[in-house]
Order: structure tokens, then C-alpha cells, then sequence
């Protein structure tokens, strides 16, 4: 049985406990909400998008400390950085929450850094929407927002 | 009479088991219950020995299969003291059930600007259906708001009855484990010329229950919470207004004739039970009826009653103000269904921390969204107890939440 120390690493309870780029961003920034139908999470993204560089990303809403913290250590993964490259994290990240489905490689150079954390989710397959709640709502937020 | 938890305890092959070497505390019953092994038995035999098509052959083995199948219905109908067994429909869970009363009456007797009047401590299963008519009819939704220690706040009932045509309402609610006083509500309902409907879902399983002395006109409620499979629900309606339903779903088995131009509807109950039906988990619902009925509901309800007082005691004198738990404080108001909050840990991370110790609590909304927006939570930790649950596990709940708070 995987141990809960794979689940809750100390880097993982330090986002949940201080969340990074909480938040909200006005217009002309965009949102997407999701919500996790199974246990009520919810999260709203907000980015803003110039020159094909998210510039600036938010998160709010409320949830489990797995959610929130992925979304938090998302939101320091990509800010600043051109869409391709985020959606190349996207990419990557979903295939280490083994949840990836389309059939184009992953990027294997990138460095997920800090996200390396919530690779211990895998082996609780239940949290792993939990994982990926604040990363398909950024996809839906990047719609959202013309990319 | 109290129950002897220590032998119904045998009974429940699945509270032996060891995970990860450790025994197994089932809290989650509110969700779905385990099963006997009369249960389990009885689904056994049929399939290895009994089982056949129902209502539509004639050599013995299918004339068995029928028997044990009403049977059931018999049994059923006895359990919840229904008039007449053609009153009780099988469903293939209580939402269906549900889905066929509000739906089939709402179509052929609610129209535009008509009211329906709900409580706040609903379960989708009766909110859902009632938005589909809204968007279907243009009828309108009433709402009984909660006390603060999660009652129903009757003090304006009369005025809420008002012009409504039906009251549709919860007998005990899943997430804050409160008992509402159905006799009175299907009394102020008729009075005020509303049908009345009642999810029987949670109380069924825990008390006794006498859908006549309720006056109830439908009433609700699932096989796999009361020891049963899943797979199947019950209507209970009067027998009166179910002639006048129109049928929910079309095809065989419902019908007394089908002609290039239309068709006729079957008697009671075939009129409702379109399709082949859950055949074996119907007739090991049987046996679930027969297991609870001898141990006696009202002494399955004394032991709930018991094992709430425990709980509400030890679990406020063990951690205070840490521990915040939804519903009445009163064990005679609620059932053995306890939501909380615990010391800001959110209920996702603490029913994982709980499963370490094979402590199994549900962690979510519940089904019941618009009620988690009132208790300004998105989640809450249920643990819910029933006739095998032991104050000793009470206390292993206790023990498994206070090594959460290492973590978080």
C-alpha cells in the first residue's frame, strides 16, 4: 500500500498552505471555471495572454489540498512563459498524472521542477482529477483566451 | 430488545476482512450498506439453481423464479405496511423511482406558473427532476429553509403550502442526518390540497416505516442501502393514484396490448416495470427484507439511537470547538448520519488520512449541492453508521481523525 508521505510531500503542503498567484485578474484577462463533479472542487483560472506570452495567471476557489496545491505549483510553472511552451507543460504534466490523450509526443526535456511533488498521486488513482482540475480548467482558460 | 452487534457482526462476511492487516470500519452505510450472508445467498442459489425469465413462461422453473420475484413484492409491501403489494414497483434504483413520480405526474398534471414546494435538504435525486420540469412546463420551485441546527424550519409552512400542488420531501436527509416529522408534513400537504411525496431513502433502511400512518401518497426508496443489492428501487404509491399515472417507460412487460396504432397499459404493478426487471438482486432483496424484519427495525432504530448519543458525546468531549458536526444535536431528531468539518482539514485530505486506517467515510457534496452552499462548505467528511457499527468504532474514528492533524 502506498504510504501517505507519497502523496503529501513536504513541497505539495507548502502550496497548499501558501498558494502562489491566488487570486483574480481584471479584463482584458480571461477566466474558465471547473469543478470536480465527484467531491464539489471547484477553481477559476484567470490568464492574461500578450503576444502569445501568459503574462500573468491566477487561481482561485476551494478544494483539496492536492488541488490547490497543483494549481499553485501551475500557476509558478507557467507564468511568463509562450503558450506552446505552457500547453507543452500541460502536456507533460497530464502524462505524469498518466491522463494524457492525444497522441503527439511528450516533450521528455522539459523540467516539470517542483511538480515532479504530485508524481506520488498516481498511486491514488481517486486524486488524480484532483491533480488535474486547476490544468484542464487553464486549457479551457487559453480557449477561452483566443489559443 | 437490543441487538446483539457482536453476532450480527458474523453475519456481514465483508466486516471480516483485513486490509493491509488491519480490520475494516465501514462508516459509509448513508452511501450503500454491506450485505448479509442470507443476502448473499439467496443471489447465489437463484443464480446457480433458480434462475428464469419472470411473468412470461410457463414450465416450473420460470413459475419459481415468479414466486420468489413477488415474493419480494409481498414481503415489501408488508415491510412499509403498503394497502395492497401491486402498490409497490420495482425501479432500477430510487432515483428512478423518483424520476417516474415526479416526472410522470409533473408531465400529466403540472402546468406553467404551478408550484412545487422542496426543502433545502434535498438529494439531486429529488431537486434534478423538478429543474427538468421547470425548464419542461415553466412550473415554479418553493424552498423550506433549515434552522440552525439543521431542522426544517416549519414556522411558515402553511404560507409555503400555499397553492402548491405538490410538497416533495425528504424522510431523513443524507448529509445532516435529521428525521423530519413526515406524518405532519403529508398532513399540512393534503390540508393545503398537495400531493405528497416522500425519499424514503435514508429512513427505510433505519426505522420502522408505515407508509399509511405516514398518508403519504408515493414514497421512495432503494434495496442496496437496506442490505440488498443495487440495482434496485422501490415506488410505493396509493393505489388510486397509480392507476391514474400515465406508464414512464414503454415496452414489454407493461402493456395489455400493443396494435399498429397504439397500445394499452398492463395492470398494476406490470404498468411500471417495463423490461426485463433486476430478477435475482429483487429476490435477495427479499431476503434482506426477511434479515431485517428479524432482527426488528425498531430495535435497529434503538441501537442507531445509542451508537448517535455515543458519538455526538465522544466525539465533542474529545475535540471541542476542532470538530464541527452538522444536524440536530438530539439522537431521538436525527439518524447515526454524521457530516463535519474537522480542525480546517479539507474532507478529500482527511478521508485520506483515514483510510490509512481502513476507516471508510464518504468525502464530498453528497448529491446535495444547493445544501453544502447553505452549510457554506463544497465538501463535507460523512461517517454514517448502521445495525453492524460498534462504539468501538466510533472510537477508531476518533483515533484515525486526531493523526490527521500531523499531517496538515
Amino acid at each position: 500500500m502506498a504510504g501517505l508521505e507519497d502523496l503529501y510531500r513536504e513541497i505539495i503542503l507548502d502550496h497548499y498552505r501558501t498558494p502562489r498567484n491566488r487570486g483574480e485578474l481584471d479584463a482584458p484577462a480571461v477566466s474558465a471555471e471547473g469543478h470536480n463533479p465527484l467531491c464539489g472542487d471547484e477553481i477559476r483560472i484567470f490568464v492574461d495572454v500578450r503576444d502569445g506570452i501568459v503574462t500573468d495567471v491566477r487561481f482561485n476557489g476551494s478544494g483539496c489540498s492536492i488541488s490547490q496545491s497543483s494549481a499553485s505549483m501551475m500557476t509558478s510553472a507557467i507564468k511568463g512563459k509562450p503558450v506552446a511552451q505552457v500547453k507543452a507543460i500541460v502536456k507533460k504534466f497530464k502524462s505524469m498524472m498518466t491522463v494524457d490523450e492525444d497522441e503527439s509526443p511528450v516533450d521528455e526535456s522539459l523540467n516539470l521542477g517542483d511538480l515532479e511533488a504530485l508524481q506520488g498521486v498516481v498511486k491514488f488513482p481517486v486524486r488524480i482529477k484532483c491533480a488535474t482540475l486547476g490544468w484542464n480548467t487553464l486549457l479551457d482558460a487559453l480557449t477561452a483566451a483566443g489559443q | 430488545m437490543s441487538l446483539d452487534v457482536a453476532a450480527i457482526r458474523k453475519d456481514f462476511p465483508v466486516l471480516h476482512r483485513l486490509v493491509n492487516d488491519k480490520p475494516l470500519v465501514y462508516l459509509d452505510s448513508a452511501n450503500t450498506s454491506q450485505k448479509p450472508q442470507a443476502v448473499i445467498d439467496a443471489l447465489s442459489n437463484f443464480m446457480s439453481h433458480g434462475y428464469a425469465p419472470i411473468n412470461r413462461s410457463a414450465y416450473q422453473l420460470a413459475a419459481e423464479a415468479t414466486d420468489l420475484f413477488e415474493g419480494t413484492r409481498s414481503a415489501l409491501a408488508k415491510f412499509i405496511n403498503a394497502p395492497k403489494a401491486h402498490e409497490v414497483i420495482f425501479t432500477k434504483n430510487a432515483t428512478e423511482a423518483l424520476n417516474l413520480v415526479i416526472l410522470s405526474w409533473g408531465r400529466a398534471n403540472l402546468n406553467a406558473g404551478d408550484t412545487v414546494l422542496l426543502t433545502h435538504m434535498e438529494h439531486h435525486a429529488n431537486i434534478v427532476p423538478w429543474h427538468m420540469l421547470v425548464a419542461e412546463r415553466g412550473i415554479q420551485l418553493r424552498w423550506i429553509p433549515l434552522t440552525h441546527d439543521g431542522q426544517l424550519d416549519l414556522s411558515n409552512l402553511d404560507s409555503l403550502l400555499q397553492d402548491v400542488k405538490v410538497f416533495s420531501f425528504t424522510a431523513m436527509s443524507n448529509v445532516l442526518g435529521t428525521i423530519n416529522p413526515v406524518q405532519q408534513l403529508c398532513a399540512a400537504a393534503h390540508k393545503a390540497g398537495a400531493l405528497a411525496i416522500v425519499d424514503a431513502c435514508q429512513s427505510v433502511p433505519h426505522q420502522p416505516t408505515d407508509v399509511q400512518a405516514w398518508g403519504a401518497d408515493f414514497v421512495a426508496f432503494s434495496s442496496h442501502k437496506m442490505c440488498g443489492p443495487s440495482g434496485v428501487g422501490v415506488l410505493w404509491g396509493r393505489e388510486s393514484l397509480l392507476e391514474a399515472l400515465p406508464p414512464f417507460l414503454g415496452g414489454g412487460n407493461m402493456i395489455a396490448d400493443v396494435r399498429l396504432d397504439g397500445f394499452t397499459t398492463a395492470e398494476l404493478p406490470a404498468k411500471f416495470e417495463a423490461g426485463t426487471p433486476a430478477i435475482a438482486e429483487v429476490i435477495a432483496l427479499g431476503a434482506a427484507v426477511k434479515y431485517l424484519d428479524g432482527l426488528g427495525m425498531a430495535n435497529i432504530r434503538r441501537h442507531e439511537i445509542e451508537l448517535s448519543t455515543y458519538v455526538l458525546n465522544s466525539l465533542t468531549e474529545r475535540f471541542g470547538n476542532d470538530i464541527t458536526i452538522h444536524g440536530p444535536t438530539n439522537p431521538e431528531l436525527r439518524g447515526a448520519t454524521f457530516s463535519f468539518a474537522f480542525r480546517g482539514i479539507h474532507p478529500h485530505d482527511l478521508s485520506q488520512v483515514l483510510d490509512q486506517a481502513n476507516v471508510c467515510v464518504r468525502a464530498g457534496h453528497h448529491c446535495a449541492k444547493p445544501l453544502m452552499r447553505i452549510l457554506g462548505a463544497n465538501a463535507t467528511a460523512r461517517a454514517s453508521f448502521y445495525l453492524y457499527n460498534t462504539q468501538q468504532e466510533a472510537d477508531m474514528l476518533a483515533d484515525a481523525l486526531d493523526s490527521a492533524s500531523d499531517i496538515f
